[in-house]
């Protein structure tokens, strides 16, 4: 694996209305890195990722992928360039018209000369990855646990063989076991596909579960970031108060 | 008084603002229109939602507008003994004006509103961003087959309900007040041109084309979670309608 810069955020602003949601973000993920963004809700955690793919574009700052600024790219070439990643939403975002096959299978379909064998067998392969049972691939979205369908939303992910995974709050409202299911299942995707993962939580168990390098965002700027070891032992109020889930003292207002 | 100027400023604001983001939005459809791949099955699942699932309200629409309008044309014409004009007269506004106009805000009720829904509730679950994410071109997906449905499926219904009305004027004239179904029917087409029919259809693609488009529009733009997306169901209808309706006497200006 390779250590060069895969993705580069620099000094990235963004604002909605008079809102300003990051405000400077510089990040850099390096090729094959697992980088978790933690932060709490409402620090432009979301925002931040969805830059990443070229979802939003900054009103100042650039995100670079490969060296390419998305800003420079046309309407085409940002497509093709999504075609190398993958993203996980938050509730799964899937389709809730199709079952999990046709989910799974949309991008292929889309962005692939397949035969319906062949989709199929990557559709069992992605089901397989992501430790679900073959019988749930004739089952709708609605007819799924919480759990269920964020693995479903990885599957759809990781369907066309991305480079970059993304995830969007894995597992916010799961449950302590399944969280540690859902962590084993990104770990075992890392391992298996070799591939450069962000992921943005705010839940610290899975951010030490998962992370090479921890990003703190606060307030639209990255804090702090460290690997795990020494993000436990940072010397910074807020992260400490985070880290304990204690409301920080220059933040009662809050 | 700087208050009811300031709410009239808003409103034509907020007009020209949904005017805006509808011509866009039928750009963009116009551009991605002819591109692959061509998701053939979803447009004909858009074009039977649209089309064939509403025919039942089109027949009854039309039929009953057919024979409310021999009915009263009928009692009017009888005061000067005109009423071998009736046939002529439904088949007329039928075909130039009301099939058209009412088959398009029936649809618009029925078929844009739930367009609507259906992308304002994709927007809020970000099933629409997820589209995005998989290097897939929304409207391209969504919006494409289902405008295309409104502009091929809303003239086909106004043929239908052309006939239909036709149909239930004919019941009215000679099944209520006995008129000779020879002679209604020979009056139906005395005067009736194909100029006349065409001009219904083209207005009706005009207004399937506007109605998929707003509800489009609406529904691609919602923000603000349940409560946004019922704000978007009820201004696609009311748009939808209000679009329908202005165009309608524009249009009809224009092509006669």
């Amino acid at each position: 694996m390779e250590p060069t810069v895969a993705i580069r955020v620099a000094d990235v602003h963004k604002r909605f209305g008079p809102k300003e949601v990051l405000r400077g973000v510089d990040l850099e993920v390096r090729g094959g890195e697992s980088v978790v963004i933690v932060g709490g809700s409402g620090a432009g955690k979301t925002v931040l990722l969805k830059h990443l793919i070229g979802l939003l574009q900054p009103d100042e700052g650039r995100v670079e992928v490969d060296g390419l600024d998305l800003a420079t790219l046309s309407r085409a070439e940002s497509l093709e360039l999504r075609k190398r990643f993958g993203m996980a939403f938050q509730e799964g975002a899937l389709f809730d018209s199709m079952t999990v096959r046709d989910n799974i299978a949309f991008p292929i379909r889309r962005h692939r000369r397949a035969t319906p064998a062949a989709v199929d067998d990557r559709v069992r392969e992605c089901l397989a990855m992501v430790r679900l049972e073959e019988g749930s691939a004739v089952k709708l979205p609605a007819e799924l646990s919480g759990g269920m369908r964020r693995r479903v939303g990885f599957a759809r992910a990781i369907a066309l063989a991305p480079e970059f995974l993304l995830f969007d709050e894995p597992t916010t409202g799961l449950d302590p076991i399944n969280t540690a299911a859902i962590a084993a299942v990104i770990n075992r995707l890392r391992s298996e596909l070799a591939v450069t993962v962000v992921t943005i939580t705010h839940d610290m168990n899975l951010a030490f579960r998962i992370a090479d390098r921890i990003a703190m965002l606060r307030r639209g700027r990255i804090l702090a970031e460290a690997e795990p070891a020494a993000f436990r032992e940072l010397d910074d109020l807020y992260v400490q108060a985070f880290l304990r889930g204690e409301v920080p003292a220059d933040e009662e207002d809050a | 008084m700087t208050r009811w100027l300031e709410v009239l400023g808003t409103f034509v604001h907020d007009q020209f603002a949904d005017l805006g983001r509808f011509f866009r939005m039928l750009f963009v459809w116009l551009v991605w229109l002819p591109r692959r791949p061509y998701e053939v099955r979803e447009w004909l699942r858009q074009m039977v939602r649209v089309g064939w699932d509403s025919i039942p309200v089109v027949f009854l629409t039309t039929m009953f507008t057919g024979m409310v309008l021999a009915l009263q044309t009928y009692r009017g014409f009888e005061r000067f003994h005109a009423e071998g004009f009736v046939g002529s007269v439904v088949a007329l506004s039928l075909t130039r004006e009301l099939a058209p106009v009412l088959t398009g805000l029936m649809v618009a009720g029925r078929v844009g509103s739930s367009m609507a829904a259906e992308l304002g509730s994709m927007r809020v679950t970000e099933q629409i961003d997820a589209l995005e994410a998989m290097a897939t071109e929304p409207v391209h997906y969504l919006v494409v087959p289902r405008v295309l449905a409104g502009l091929v499926m809303v003239p086909l219904l106004t043929v239908v309900g052309d006939l239909i009305g036709i149909l239930g004027g004919f019941l009215v004239a000679v099944g209520l007040f006995g008129a000779n179904p020879v002679l209604y029917w020979d009056s139906t087409f005395q005067y009736l041109e194909v100029n006349d029919v065409m001009s219904g259809v083209i207005k009706a693609a005009f207004f399937g084309l506007t109605l998929t488009t707003v509800g489009c529009t609406k529904g691609f733009w919602t923000s603000g979670g349940a409560e946004g997306v019922g704000r978007a169901t009820t201004a696609a209808v009311v748009t939808a309608s209000l679009y329908i309706l202005l165009s309608d006497f524009f249009l009809t200006k224009l092509l006669f």
